[in-house]
C-alpha cells in the first residue's frame, strides 16, 4: 500500500511538466473557445455574450456554407486519392527489386520537408504565366489552365496539393503493416493455389485493414483542418471558391480581428476530430494495430 | 512454356520500375522547380520562351537577394532557436511524463494516456485563437517567446504517445534488478530506460524539431514585426506582396529552409522510417 501511494506520487511528479503545458495551452483555450464563440470579442478588447448570434451569423451567410463545402469536398477527395494511390505505392515499393531504403526517404520526402517550403514550390509550378506545368501544356499543343484562377481549377489544385504531401504519409505507413503480414499464410495461398488478386482480397486487405482505419482517420483531422496549403496556394480566392474553416477562421478572427466569430468557425471542426478520435481509439485499444 | 513466363516476369519488371519512375517524379518534381528556379537570373524567369525545366545561365543572385535585402538570415537564426529550445524542453517533459504513463501504477494512469492521444489530435487551427488571446493577455505577442509557450503543445502529446509505446516494449527485468539495488525511479529513468530507448528519442526529438521549424498558423497569428518572424512566415509574407512575387528570392529562400530538415532526415533514414512504421504519425 505505501508503496503504491509512493509510485503515484513519483508518477504525478513526472507528469507535472507535460500536465502544467497542456492543461494551461490546450484545455484552456479549448474551454476558452466554448466560450469566445458566445461573444463578440475581439483582438483588442473584451467582449460581452451576444448569445448565438454569431452562430446565426454563419448561418445566414454564403460564405460559410461555402466553406462548409469545401471543407468537406476537399478532405473527400484528397483522403480518398491518398489512400488509393498510398496503398498502389505501398504494394509497388513491397516488391523486392525496390527493398531499398533510399527509394523509401525519396518517396517521403514531401512529407519530411514542413509543408509551407513544398506548398511554395507547387505555387511556382501552377503559376499561370511562368509556371512549368502550363508550358508543358502549351508545348503539347494543349490550352493553358488557369490553375489558381478559376474556381474548378483551384479546388482541383488545392486537392492535388493534398494528396501530394499525404501520399508519402499512406504510402510508408501501409507498407509497415504489409511486412508485418506473416509469410506463412501467403505460402499456403500458394500452395492452395491461389490467384494474385485472390491473395490481395482474401489475406492482404482484411490484415491490412487496422492501420489503414487508422492512418484514413488521422488523415481526415489532419485534411479538415489543414491552413497552409489553401493559405499559401490561394488565400481562400478566386471569391472564396477554396475557402476552409481554418482559413475563413483566420481571415474573421485575426485579419478581421473578430475573435468570437473566428472561434465559432473553428469549432464546426470539432465534431469531425471526436468522431475519428472515437473510431481510432476503439481500433487502438483492442491492440489490433502495431 | 517457360520461356512465356520468363517473358511475362520481365515485363512485369518493367512495368513496376516505370511505375516507380512516375512514383518518383511526382513526388520530386516541385523540388525539382524549386532547385532550378533559385539558380536562374530573373531575366529567365520572367521569359516565357525559356525552358523552365533547364537553367541556362546558373546565378547565385537569387540567393544574395535574401541575404542582403531581406531579413532571411535573422529569420533563419529565429526558427533554430525556437525549434531548438522548445524541441529541448518537449523531449524532457514527454519522456517523464511517457515513463510514468506506461511504467508506473497509479490512478488516472489510462484515462490520461487516452488523454494525450485525443490532445495529440486536436489540430493547431482550432487553437490558434483563444491562443492569441491568451498571448496577448500574457502580453508576450509579437516575440518568440509566444511560439516557445505554444509549439510544445503539438510537441508533447506527440512524443509521450510514440515514446509511451516505445517504453511499453522495453524489457521490465533490468528496471526491477535495478530497484532491487534501491535506485530511484529518477535514476532509473537517466540510467536504465533512457539509454535503452535512444533510437526513439532520435526520432522523436527529429519530429519534434521538424514540426517547429516549418510551422505556419501560430507564426502568422502572434507575430507581425518582421525582425521577430521565423522562415515560414518571413517567406511567404515577406516575398508575396499583394500580387507581386519575388520568385527567385522566393524559392531560394524555401529550398535553404529544407536544407537543415532533409540533411538530418538523410543522415537518420532508418530512425524515421522505422519510427513511422512504429505509428509515429504527424
Amino acid at each position: 500500500m505505501k508503496i503504491r501511494q509512493r509510485e503515484g506520487l513519483v508518477a504525478y511528479t513526472f507528469l507535472l511538466p507535460a500536465l502544467a503545458i497542456v492543461l494551461s495551452m490546450v484545455a484552456l483555450p479549448l474551454v476558452m473557445s466554448l466560450y469566445l464563440c458566445f461573444t463578440d470579442t475581439r483582438i483588442d478588447r473584451p467582449g460581452k455574450f451576444i448569445g448565438i448570434e454569431n452562430f446565426r451569423f454563419l448561418w445566414q451567410s454564403d460564405v460559410f456554407w461555402t466553406t462548409v463545402y469545401n471543407s468537406i469536398l476537399f478532405t473527400f477527395a484528397s483522403v480518398v486519392l491518398k489512400l488509393l494511390i498510398g496503398l498502389g505505392v505501398a504494394l509497388l515499393l513491397f516488391q523486392p527489386q525496390f527493398k531499398n531504403k533510399w527509394i523509401r526517404a525519396i518517396v517521403l520526402l514531401p512529407w519530411v520537408i514542413p509543408s509551407v517550403f513544398g506548398i511554395l514550390g507547387w505555387l511556382w509550378i501552377l503559376d499561370p504565366l511562368y509556371g512549368s506545368l502550363n508550358w508543358i501544356l502549351t508545348h503539347l499543343g494543349l490550352s493553358k489552365i488557369p490553375w489558381l484562377a478559376s474556381p474548378f481549377w483551384a479546388r482541383f489544385s488545392v486537392i492535388l496539393v493534398n494528396t501530394w504531401r499525404g501520399v508519402p504519409f499512406f504510402a510508408i505507413g501501409l507498407l509497415g503493416g504489409l511486412v508485418g503480414i506473416p509469410k506463412e499464410i501467403y505460402e499456403a495461398a500458394e500452395v492452395d493455389g491461389a490467384s494474385p488478386l485472390k491473395k490481395f482480397w482474401a489475406i492482404t486487405l482484411p490484415l491490412l485493414k487496422p492501420p489503414l482505419l487508422v492512418i484514413t482517420l488521422f488523415s481526415i483531422v489532419m485534411t479538415i483542418s489543414d491552413f497552409s496549403i489553401v493559405y499559401i496556394l490561394t488565400r481562400g480566392g478566386p471569391v472564396n471558391a477554396t475557402q476552409v474553416f481554418a482559413t475563413l477562421a483566420y481571415q474573421y478572427g485575426l485579419s478581421g480581428g473578430k475573435l468570437g466569430m473566428g472561434a465559432a468557425i473553428s469549432l464546426f471542426m470539432f465534431p469531425f476530430l471526436l468522431v475519428s478520435a472515437a473510431i481510432m481509439l476503439g481500433i487502438i485499444s483492442k491492440g489490433e494495430t502495431y | 512454356m517457360r520461356k512465356q513466363s520468363r517473358k511475362k516476369y520481365k515485363l512485369n519488371r518493367m512495368l513496376a520500375l516505370s511505375l516507380l519512375v512516375v512514383v518518383l517524379i511526382f513526388v520530386l518534381y516541385p523540388f525539382y522547380c524549386m532547385i532550378l528556379s533559385s539558380f536562374k537570373t530573373t531575366r529567365e524567369l520572367y521569359n516565357i520562351r525559356s525552358n523552365p525545366l533547364w537553367v541556362s545561365k546558373p546565378t547565385l543572385e537569387n540567393y544574395l537577394h535574401l541575404f542582403t535585402k531581406t531579413n532571411y538570415l535573422k529569420w533563419y537564426f529565429n526558427s533554430a532557436l525556437v525549434a531548438a529550445v522548445t524541441t529541448s524542453i518537449s523531449i524532457f517533459s514527454s519522456v517523464l511524463a511517457a515513463y510514468a504513463l506506461s511504467r508506473l501504477r497509479f490512478r488516472g494512469a489510462k484515462p490520461m494516456g487516452t488523454g494525450i492521444f485525443v490532445v495529440y489530435l486536436i489540430p493547431q487551427t482550432l487553437l490558434f485563437i483563444p491562443l492569441a488571446k491568451v498571448v496577448n493577455s500574457l502580453g508576450v505577442a509579437n516575440s518568440l517567446w509566444s511560439l516557445i509557450l505554444t509549439y510544445p503543445t503539438f510537441q508533447i502529446p506527440f512524443s509521450t504517445w510514440l515514446l509511451m509505446g516505445y517504453f511499453r516494449n522495453l524489457p521490465r527485468e533490468i528496471e526491477d534488478a535495478a530497484m532491487v539495488d534501491g535506485a530511484s525511479r529518477l535514476r532509473i529513468l537517466w540510467g536504465v530506460v533512457f539509454p535503452m530507448s535512444l533510437p526513439a528519442v532520435v526520432t522523436v526529438t527529429l519530429f519534434c524539431f521538424t514540426l517547429s521549424w516549418g510551422e505556419l498558423i501560430y507564426a502568422l497569428a502572434f507575430i507581425s514585426d518582421s525582425l521577430k518572424q521565423t522562415l515560414s512566415i518571413g517567406t511567404t509574407t515577406e516575398l508575396i506582396r499583394g500580387d507581386m512575387f519575388f520568385w527567385g528570392p522566393l524559392m531560394a529562400g524555401g529550398l535553404l529552409a529544407a536544407i537543415p530538415v532533409v540533411l538530418t532526415f538523410s543522415l537518420l533514414v532508418d530512425y524515421y522510417v522505422s519510427g513511422l512504421a512504429a505509428g509515429g504519425i504527424k
